[in-house]
This record gives structure tokens, sequence and C-alpha cells, in this order.
């Protein structure tokens, strides 16, 4: 094997044998995070009423919480080992059939954040790099800034004032939804998952629009803070780039300034991005647990949510375990492509 | 690049001015709901979003309670008889009751009594098989010591069911009237699944005898429905249903304002807005709850009586209603509610800050902080810290511990606190649903007595009120126990909450419950 092969497998050896290792860290820490939460699944079925200590005991034997908790964390790692994550406690089906059934609208909305927050993000990254200590630069800075730290449920709840409620008073025409995935009215049978996706299937396009109209506001909403991060590190490497030999050269050659930008500065001002953007999937999640609590969006955030106020084990340790694989997974290819995209990093 | 972005907000406006309104179709209700059912096995839940998407539309019990008075009236059965020792219930099933016709299952036959048996044997009898495919057990009949009461339930004819008690029992009428408790399913379904080995899919495709028949359910977003058009008491009016899972509250009154949703329950704070609102109304009554202060009368100072009134004499509850309950609630003087039937209403709530401050040292109390319980949430806080602040005037000291509420009721049912504050809501409209799980001895081991107060006396009352189904008889009783707890300041009643329903002027013949259920089956929307 050629050395650059064999550095190649060997790095991509070492990262697997440490996704391994943080496959099993993740498994421990979501089991005892989940145990440690106050409570336990029966007292929360029986709410307020009172718990017959008989039954209190039966239950948990039945759910196979009454085991010495290291045997439970290793009955647990052994299922999930095979891909079985056991079933809610609460509905009692798959945590699996769940999490599919969830995941396409969590997908969804994180995707029309990305496509708000990526090409948005960079364009005003670009912008405040060009106009460097100019008041569009400070202004674009500031509101990077406030994006970052804007509350969810306080921002989204004002959108939905301004866009959703206001808006309706003097052009209804403009408003949109307050909340959920599509109108009432649109009895969609889900295919893909992806509700944009089937309400096309469904050949109504009153369906499609109004799909669309409810995406708008969450995707806003969740790309808010991405979109900051990403104008600001796209300022970030946009500065570095443009202070750099070759852009001079490109200058002192006589090209204009947007081909310089465009051509010459961008190509390399992004590479950076490649490793934002995978770890924009990380905020997209989490940032997603409160959007969709808020827009009603039944994605894997609410999902999670909801299993923790009912101490539902197997949808909190399964759900942690899917979405930090995912995010794993989503590193490692963002690696990849990284060495992909940087030849000095092949060589 | 710069001509780009400018232009982008004004290519977003562009998209967006072709967009629709979204709105509810003319015809059909829309329900904003707060929580997702959890199942659609009623008998194995307990909560209240699971009781009004599943227990209310889909399912009947044998009995009913009437929304007026709360009382119980039939159901499934068209009569009963109780036996002279108050422990046989003979019960007559109403003919021509149809189940459910869906794509999952055809019924071949109406509603009798194999229905009735097949749903309480399989609570009743551990080695039933659907009583291990239930997985979640069966938690409310549990709850409510169904198990212990009801000794058999047999067939008599096809119309006819025989209920056995192990002791005499006057709320159990009422008791098999709660959703959770007594649904009735049918067991030609059932052994269908059983035969085909999914038992368990009685919690996922439900079928009842109920006024409303489950389409979809689009998990954590959208339930739906349709009439169910051969409901004996007549099919409901509305072409269509759907709840809307919103769980926020602030997002369900604006989907209110919007018009996407024409009913919802707000918080007490959005109301004035709302109210304001041209197409909207609002229902606001007061259900059968009761929220009060259970002090732990087993620790000094609270084992001191002087100590417990003074606690009481000491609050300010116009402030506590004012900013806590946003004015709406009422004072409450007894444990039981203000519309419960044997409310003894000569009962006067009680308020002497300057008495209070003279008990409070009369007590002995030492000064020593003590440390009430109150739910993890910003108004059981905020109401916490009224009470802390009326207390402080009088000398006692009190800080303010939060807990969610599975930890609540766990740790003070253990009598780790010195004061919790606490609601109880009705199970089925009885004042024995009230007294005895939250101030019978028994409940001071099972951890219902959260107030840790035991009398003999108390505990005989409830008895012979059981043992009777003589409504004047129960009512002299009952107004017996209130007193007991009044004198002896057992637990200190705060409130009577009031509930608020927002309902859009199209929605016609919406009322409000006593139990604080959703019953949508008389309503009408206009287009």
């Amino acid at each position: 094997m050629p050395p650059v092969q064999a550095r190649w497998a060997a790095a991509l050896l070492r990262r697997l044998g440490l996704a391994a290792i943080t496959f099993v860290g993740i498994t421990l820490l979501a089991f005892l995070l989940v145990h440690l939460i106050p409570g336990d699944p029966v007292q929360m079925m029986a709410g307020t009423r009172r718990l017959d200590p008989a039954f209190h005991a039966e239950m948990l034997h039945r759910l196979g919480l009454d085991l010495p908790l290291h045997q439970q964390y290793l009955r647990y790692l052994g299922h999930a080992l095979q891909l079985d994550l056991g079933r809610s406690l609460v509905s009692q089906t798959p945590v699996w059939d769940e999490f599919l059934r969830l995941f396409p609208a969590t997908l969804e909305l994180s995707l029309g954040a990305l496509l708000i927050a990526l090409p948005l993000g960079v364009l005003l990254g670009l912008w405040a790099a060009a106009r460097r200590g100019t008041a569009v630069d400070r202004l674009i800075g500031a509101g990077a800034m406030v994006g970052a730290s804007l509350p969810v449920f306080w921002w989204g709840l004002l959108l939905i004032t301004v866009f959703s409620v206001g808006l309706r008073n003097w052009a209804p025409s403009l408003a949109l939804p307050v909340a959920g995935r599509i109108a009432l009215e649109f009895d969609i049978t889900p295919r893909s998952g992806l509700m944009l996706l089937d309400a096309l299937w469904s050949d109504d396009t009153g369906a499609w629009r109004s799909a669309l109209s409810h995406l708008l506001l969450p995707s806003v909403v969740l790309a808010t803070a991405p979109l900051a991060v990403v104008a600001r590190m796209t300022r970030t490497a946009m500065l570095d780039v443009l202070g750099e030999d070759y852009v001079r050269t490109a200058r002192a050659k006589g090209l204009r300034e947007p081909r310089v930008i465009g051509v010459h500065a961008l190509r390399n001002a992004l590479l950076p991005l490649l490793t934002v953007a995978g770890m924009l999937v990380g905020t997209l999640l989490g940032g997603a647990v409160f959007t969709e609590t808020l827009f009603s969006w039944p994605g894997i955030g609410k999902w999670l949510v909801d299993a923790i106020s009912r101490r539902d084990y197997p949808v909190l340790q399964g759900g942690i375990l899917i979405t930090a694989t995912l995010m794993m997974a989503v590193n490692l290819v963002v690696d990849g492509l990284y060495t992909l995209a940087d030849p000095r990093l092949r060589r | 690049m710069s001509h780009f972005v400018k232009l982008l907000p004004g290519c977003a406006i562009a998209a967006a001015l072709s967009l629709p309104l979204a709105a509810s179709a003319a015809g059909t209700l829309s329900y904003c709901v707060d929580a997702a059912p959890e199942g659609f096995d009623m008998a194995q839940y307990e909560t209240t979003g699971t009781f009004d998407a599943v227990g209310v539309p889909l399912y009947e019990q044998l009995t009913r309670i009437r929304n007026e008075d709360a009382t119980v009236v039939p159901g499934l059965a068209e009569s009963w008889q109780i036996s002279a020792d108050g422990r046989v219930y003979t019960m007559k099933l109403r003919p021509g009751v149809k189940f459910h016709s869906t794509p999952w299952f055809k019924p071949t036959r109406d509603f009798n009594a194999d229905d009735v048996l097949f749903s309480f044997q399989r609570m009743l009898d551990k080695k039933h098989p659907a009583h291990a495919a239930a997985r979640n057990g069966f938690v409310y009949w549990a709850g409510m010591g169904m198990t212990d009461l009801v000794k058999s339930v047999e067939k008599l004819d096809a119309m006819t069911v025989r209920f056995t008690l192990g002791r005499p029992d006057a709320p159990f009428l009422a008791s098999i009237a709660v959703p959770a408790v007594g649904p009735v399913l049918s067991a030609e379904y059932a052994a269908r699944l059983q035969a085909a080995g999914r038992l368990e899919q009685l919690n996922v495709e439900p079928v009842g005898t109920g006024p409303f028949v489950l389409k979809s359910y689009q998990k954590d977003a959208v339930v739906r429905y349709l009439p169910h058009t051969a409901y004996w008491g007549g099919a409901p009016k509305v072409d269509a249903m759907v709840f809307a899972i919103t769980i926020d509250g602030d997002v369900r009154a604006q989907r209110l304002k919007a018009g996407e949703c024409l009913v919802g329950d707000v918080k007490a704070e959005s109301i004035p807005q709302l109210a304001g609102s041209s197409t909207l109304g609002v229902v606001s009554h007061l259900p059968l709850s009761t929220v009060y202060i259970a002090p732990n009368n087993e620790k000094p100072p609270m084992k001191d009586l002087r100590f417990r009134e003074a606690l009481w004499l000491a609050m300010d509850k116009a402030a506590l209603i004012r900013g806590g309950y946003g004015g709406k609630a009422a004072p409450a003087a007894s444990f039981l509610p203000a519309k419960m039937w044997s409310l003894d209403s000569t009962l006067k709530d009680r308020s002497d800050p300057e008495r209070a401050k003279a008990l409070v040292k009369a007590s002995g109390y030492d000064g020593r902080e003590l440390v009430m319980f109150v739910l993890n949430d910003a108004l059981a806080r905020r109401r916490g810290a009224s009470l802390q602040a009326d207390w402080a005037r009088v000398g006692v000291k009190v800080a303010l511990r939060s807990l969610e509420l599975g930890e609540v009721y766990k740790r003070s049912g253990q009598g780790e606190h010195d004061l919790v504050l606490l609601s109880w809501y009705s199970d089925n409209g009885d004042p024995d649903n009230f007294l005895t799980p939250n101030l019978a001895c028994a409940a001071v081991t099972g951890g219902g007595n959260k107030a840790r107060w035991c009398r003999p006396a108390f505990d005989k009352l409830l008895d012979q009120a059981r043992a009777t189904t003589d409504v004047a008889q129960r009512t002299a009783l009952y107004k017996q126990a209130q007193r007991m707890i009044y004198d002896d300041v057992a637990l200190i009643p705060l409130v009577y909450p009031e509930e608020t329903t927002v309902v859009n002027k199209r929605v016609q013949g919406y009322t409000s419950n006593l139990l604080n259920l959703h019953d949508f089956r008389n309503v009408t929307v206009q287009p």
C-alpha cells in the first residue's frame, strides 16, 4: 500500500476506534443521566394517584427496573449493540419506530434552517469582511451577536406575534401560520415523513403551499443562532484569506474586487465553514428541542422533552444514543470532506 | 453580492405573498390541546390529555357523571339494582349500542355482556391474556383501589351483568364512570386481535362505543376523528374533529387568535387579551378541584393546632388570587370543591393576621425556617411566594422548595415536608374521592395523606358514608367530616381555581365540565 493510502487507512481506523469508545461512553452517560433524574416511570404514570406499593413493585418488575443498575445497563448495552433500543414505556411502541416516524420532521426543519443559515450567513460574512471597519461591518457584527444570544422561546413568540397574528390584522394574505406542520384541513398521509414532499405527492398545491408556509417561521427561529455563527466565522476566515499573498498578487494583477473575492478568496475562506457546518448539526438538533416545542413541530426534540417529563427511559436513552451517533457520523464525514477539500492534508 | 443581499427581504415577502392563510375548515371542530395522548387503551393511562383525546370521545362506561351536578346517571348500563348489603350491583345493559366500524375492525354484533366481562376481567384477573398485554398496567384502576374492592363480575344473560364487591362502597357507580377505570372495549375485536397474537394493538387502533371514531393519529401532532354516525345518543353534529397538540400555552393563545384552532385552554394571563377579540368567547367555570396546603401534622410546630390555625389566619387570599391566579379563583373554606354535592357552605374562610401573630407566639414556635414543597413551575412558585410573604408578616419563616410533580408526591408522601402546596381534582364527582385518599388514616401509610392527619372518628364517618347509598344521609356525614377538618385545621383549603376555555364564536353548544374534561359531542360549528 502506498504510504499516503496507508496513512489514510490508519487515520480512518483510529477514528473508527475512537468512535467505538465514544459510542460505549455515550451509552453509559445516557444511561446514568437518565437514571439520575428523580422519580421513576411508574410513579410518573400514576401521576397524582395513590400508588399501591404492590402494583408499583409489580410494574417495576415487569419493566425490568427492579434489577441492579449495572445489570440494567449491561442489558441495555447488549440490546443497543444489536440495534434494539427497546420500547417506549408510555406508548409501548419500539423506540426505533418512534424515532423513524419523528426524525423526518426534525430533518425537514433542520434542512430549512440550514438553507437559511448557510447562504445568508456566508453572504453576510463576506459583506462584513469586504466592508471591514465600516458601519455595515459593525451592524452585521452587532446583529450576529444579538442573533447568537436570542432566547429561542422569546424570539419565536415575537415572530409569531408579528408575522402570524399582527400581520393578520392589516395584511391577512401575508400572515404566516402560528404552529404545526400543515394546516389542519389537510390530512396528508405520511410517506417520506417530509411534509413538503408528502404534500407534493398529495397532488394538492394548497397543501404544499401550506406546508411551506408552516416551515418558514420555525426555520427562521432555528436558523438564527447558526446564521450568526456562520456570518462571524465567514468574516474571520475571509479577513484571514484577504491578507494572503496570493490575494495581494491577484489585486496587483488588476483583477476586479468581486473576482478577487468570489474566485480567489472565497474558496479558501469556505474551508473552515465545513467544520462549522458539521458543528451546526449539533446546534440544530439542540435548538430543535425548543423550536419544536414552541411551534408544535412533532420532531425528536419535542419527543425527548416529553420523554424526560414522563421518565420514559428507553426513549431517552435511545434518543440520546441515536442523535449522538448521528453527530459522530456527521463529524466523521466532515473530517473526510475536509481532507478531500484541502490538498495540503492529503500530502 | 451586495445587490443580492438587498434583494433577499423582497424575495421572502414575495414568496410569503403567495402563501395561504391557515384556518379551520367549516364543520370541523379544531381543539388546541396541551398534551398528546399517551396511547389509545384508556385503562392504561391517567393524564387528562389522554382522557380528553381518548377516554371521552372514543369510549364509554357503564355509568356517567352528569355535568350539571356530578351525580351518577346511566351510561352503557341502562339501569341497576343494588343489594340490601350494598355489595352486589346488578346492571341491565343498554340495547342497540354499536361499536365503531373502522378500517381495522368491522363489528358483527352490538354491545353486550361479553364486552363488559372482557373489559373488567382483563383488569381484575392477572392471568387474563389481555392483562399482560397492557404493559403499563391498569394504573388508575389500581390507584382507586378497585383491585381490592371488586371481587367478581359475571354475565347473567346477554344484557345483564353482576358486580360483587368485597365491601359496601357507595362511590362504586361513580368510580366506574371514570374514563380510565371503566372503559368498555369490544370483546369481539379483542378476540380477533388475540387470535392474531396482536392484543397490544388495543393501545394503537381503538374500538369503542363513544361518539367519535378515531381516523388517524400523527404522533405528537394531530389526532383526527370522524363522528360515530351510529352512536346511540345521536351522532355528533360536526363533520370532523381535530385535536392539534400544542404544548405551549402562549402558542395556544396565538393559534386561537389566528383561527387555527376553534377551542383551547389558555393561561389566566392570556385571558384579558383574548377576551377583547371579536371572534373569541371565554367559558370560565369552577371544576371540582381545590388547591390546599397540607401541613405535616406529625412534625412540630405543625403538630400544634394553634400554629396550623395561625398559618390559615395569616393568609391574604385576595392577594393570592390576584397575583397567583389572575383573579380567576374563589377562596375556599372547605376541602370539598365549591360545586361538590354535600359541600358545607356554613364554613367560613379565616383571616386575622393579628390573631395569627398571637397564636404563633402561643404555639411556642422557635423561629426555625420551615420548608414548603411547591411544584417546579413559575405559577406555583409565585403562589408559594405570596403565602411565604403572608407568613413572614406574622413571624413564620418559610423557604420554598421547587420539585417536580413526581418528587413532590413521593417526598411529601413519605412525610419529608413541613408544608406542601397541592391541588386535588375529583376523579369521579364523589366527595369520598376527596376525603378518603387525602385524609383517611390508611392514606398516611399509603402516602396519599400528605397532611399526615389521622382521626379514627373521621375514618368512621367516611366508612358510614361509603356504606349507604342514601344521598341525604351521606351528605350529613360528609358535612360532619368537613367540620372536623375545619375545626382541627387538618389542612388549609386555599382556593377553588377557575378553568378557562377559549371558544371561537363559530362554535355553538360547548359547555364546561365539572370534571374538567372536554366533551364535544353536542357541539356544532358554523361555517
